[in-house]
């Protein structure tokens, strides 16, 4: 049949690279997303007041300013006050922007439910606030948080592909180029979309097994 | 004695879930104004077997008539005859979003399709016989447990039930809130309510019965009037039971 | 060039764009609502088949990026049904529906089994039918339960009706794009679109924990979480 050629044929290779693209801003993003996140949460529960100040309106900034926005802001704004980023590099760090305060929501969430003893206890044995924080509370929280983390891991695979509205050609975007120039939308973007589907439901099962390999008897 | 004052029949009930025969062959009649008081150890079936005579629990074999009429195998026709058995849960099971008298009128509105007045009215007059009129606006949540079990049974009662049934309706209540609902209860046997009771409390089911069942690994096993009960050998295993409960 | 004048002087324009990004917002809740309701109804008390097919559903649409439904429907399924010339934003809204109403159906199943089944067993024994115990007893406190959680739908779908700028819908994030290449200023520009987000994000957050108070019944209290 046309279609299947058609989608054998022509649409798989032309995905593959935007496909390595994709993979790529997920990889890129993921790590910091949950470094940052992870920083943010700690600095809402136990900083100064400065610091909680500032750490919950980067949350609330990057929470509410639409991902799209951001990526506009970073890739056609600041080069107007004198910034010139890659687009692959502005989609970048948009993500790390937009996950990581998605993700210190969890942590934080995660930080609060962990008893206060738990501090106490940390500090009777000689321990520093820093050290407590690092060694007692966030292997702790960092744990608790995995079924949020991989639900904000989930949403960065699907939202990736608006870096293609700032112009890199990931998998959305190398769709798009397929379906304009064969006027192929349908077969495109259904195919685009079970990738999608594919890397999700990959990283829900992936999740289920990290899950239970990690968790700790309670 | 006329078959006429049968209200409920009930033969052979069978029922197992998955390979456990929870009852294994029940049977008993229940005239008017008579109150049956079922005991016996936990897990023996007298919950099943409540809630098998409604039909909410479906019996593998055995019969249930009201009126003569069948209810097993009533089929669409089993929500007229839900309607005329009253039941009363353990733990009242009122519904949470409404308030007492709005608990009270629902099925008199939905199932009988009866006015908002004229089911305000009846509601109303059903609260005030169970002590809770003041207590018409409070939510579920708002109530005590007795208070919350006494508008449940005027819920059932709403619906002028040919019979009552009670699955341990004091079981959920503190010590000092089970008087208030047995009262009722009573209140009820003094007005002529047929009533199937299960419950825990031996000194309120002497008090009540006008027949006393005990219940064993999904069997009747032995029953007579509560008079009965402490000299009778009809009674010599059910004293064993009742005995360990005075001994608490 | 005076920035406070620009931006008067498009006023109306950015007006007509937040009411194109509410209008968006209102009915994807709606027809997320009226899809995803129904189909967790569906999952939890329909028929193997049935939920079946919604569990597909919300699969589906959960798991594809909203940028890629959007191009799907827009350039692939409508005009392939005889629908090319529906406007981008019926599409858009349909689109947004449609993926909120997967997640909106996880909220109301969630819900729905959080329920006492005496619940359900108390209103049978009553002389309910199974549709009327559905109807009156179990969907009302599904509602009062989902609220918080369906509250907590509305940021994000606030947030989501920007990526309808790939259709052409011409909301907030359009609006502001076309001054930005009209007036060749960006930075102040965009700043002031993420402000309009913030502020109508918090706007309707509070509008709707009005509603949540206004509903609340004892018993059933608790809140979304908001920053
Ligand atoms: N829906 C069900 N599925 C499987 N087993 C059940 C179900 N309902 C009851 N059982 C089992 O049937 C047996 C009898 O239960 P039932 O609730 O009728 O006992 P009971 O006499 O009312 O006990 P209790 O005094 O504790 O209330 C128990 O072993 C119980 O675990
Ligand atoms: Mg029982």
């Amino acid at each position: 049949m046309d279609q299947i050629a058609f989608i054998v044929e022509i649409l798989l290779p032309a995905l593959w690279g935007g496909f390595v693209v994709t993979l790529g801003l997920i990889a890129c993003t993921a790590p910091f997303g949950v470094l940052i996140g992870a920083a943010v949460a700690v600095g809402r529960v136990y900083g100064n007041r400065p610091v909680q100040y500032l750490c919950r309106a980067y949350v609330t900034f990057f929470k509410g300013c639409p991902l799209l926005l951001l990526l506009f802001i970073l890739y056609f704004g600041l080069p107007s006050v004198g910034i010139s980023l890659s687009p692959f590099v502005a989609a970048v760090l948009g993500f790390i922007f937009c996950n990581s305060a998605y993700d210190s929501e969890y942590i934080r969430g995660s930080i609060r439910s962990i008893k206060e003893g738990q501090f106490t206890a940390g500090l009777a044995l000689g321990m520093s606030r820093a050290q407590v924080i690092r060694h007692v509370i966030l292997p702790q929280a960092m744990r608790r948080s995995i079924p949020g983390l991989v639900n904000e891991f989930v949403y960065l695979i699907k939202y990736s592909s608006l870096a293609y509205m700032i112009t890199v050609i990931e998998l959305t975007g190398a769709g798009k180029m397929v379906a304009t120039r064969y006027f192929t939308y349908n077969e495109t973007f259904f195919v685009v979309g079970l990738v999608y589907l594919f890397l999700v439901t990959l990283t829900t099962i992936g999740a289920h097994l990290l899950e239970r390999r990690v968790s700790l008897p309670s | 004695m006329t078959t006429d004052d049968i209200i409920l029949r009930v033969e052979g009930l069978h029922k197992s879930f998955g390979s456990t025969e929870v009852l294994k062959g029940v049977s008993f009649t229940v005239r008017k104004g008579e109150t049956k008081v079922f005991i016996g150890p936990s897990g023996t079936g007298k919950s099943t077997l409540l809630r098998c005579i409604n039909q909410l629990i479906v019996p593998d074999a055995g019969r249930v008539y009201l009126h003569g009429e069948e209810v097993t195998h009533a089929g669409a026709k089993i929500n007229q005859y839900r309607a005329k058995i009253g039941m009363v849960f353990q733990n009242f099971n009122l519904f949470d979003h409404l308030t007492a008298v709005r608990n009270v009128e629902i099925a008199l509105i939905k199932v009988k399709g009866m006015k908002e007045n004229e089911a305000r009215e009846k509601a109303l007059f059903e609260l005030r016989r169970v002590g809770m009129e003041d207590r018409a606006d409070h939510y579920p949540a708002q109530l005590s447990g007795g208070q919350a079990q006494r508008v449940s049974i005027a819920r059932a009662l709403a619906m002028d039930p040919d019979v009552m049934l009670f699955d341990e309706p004091t079981s959920a209540l503190d010590p000092e809130l089970t008087g208030e609902v047995l009262e009722v209860i009573r209140s009820l046997a003094r007005a002529g309510m047929t009533m199937l009771i299960v419950t825990h409390e031996m000194r309120f089911a002497l008090s009540i019965a006008d027949e006393l069942l005990f219940m064993e690994h999904g069997r009747i096993l032995e029953s007579g009037s509560p008079a009965e009960l402490a000299t009778s050998p009809n009674f010599e295993r059910t004293r064993q039971f009742a005995g360990r409960f005075a001994e608490l | 060039m005076d920035l406070s004048a620009i931006l008067i002087d498009w006023l109306p324009f950015l007006v007509t764009g937040i009411i194109a990004t509410l209008g968006l917002v209102l009915s994807a809740l709606g027809v997320g609502f009226i899809i995803g309701l129904p189909a967790a109804i569906g999952q939890v008390y329909g028929s193997r088949p049935v939920a079946f097919l919604i569990n597909v559903y919300i699969w589906f649409f959960r798991g594809l990026p909203l940028l890629v439904l959007l191009f799907l429907f827009y350039f692939g399924i409508f005009p392939a049904i005889g629908l090319g010339d529906v406007s981008p934003f019926v599409v858009g809204a349909l689109v947004l529906g449609l993926h909120g109403g997967a997640y909106q159906a996880e909220i109301f199943r969630g819900a729905i089994l959080s329920i006492d089944e005496g619940q359900m067993t108390a209103a049978r024994s009553l002389g309910m039918s199974r549709t009327q115990a559905i109807r009156h007893i179990v969907l009302p406190q599904a509602l009062l339960i989902a609220l918080p959680g369906w509250s907590n739908e509305y940021p994000t779908v606030l947030t989501d009706t920007s990526v309808c700028y790939a259709i052409g819908v011409a909301e907030l994030l359009t609006r502001a794009s076309v001054i930005v290449s009209t007036e060749y200023i960006a930075m102040p520009i965009y700043l002031a679109c993420a402000g309009l987000y913030l502020i109508l994000n918090y706007a309707g957050m509070k509008a709707l924990h009005l509603l949540e108070r206004r509903v609340s019944v004892p018993g059933f209290e608790s809140g979304s979480n908001w920053t």
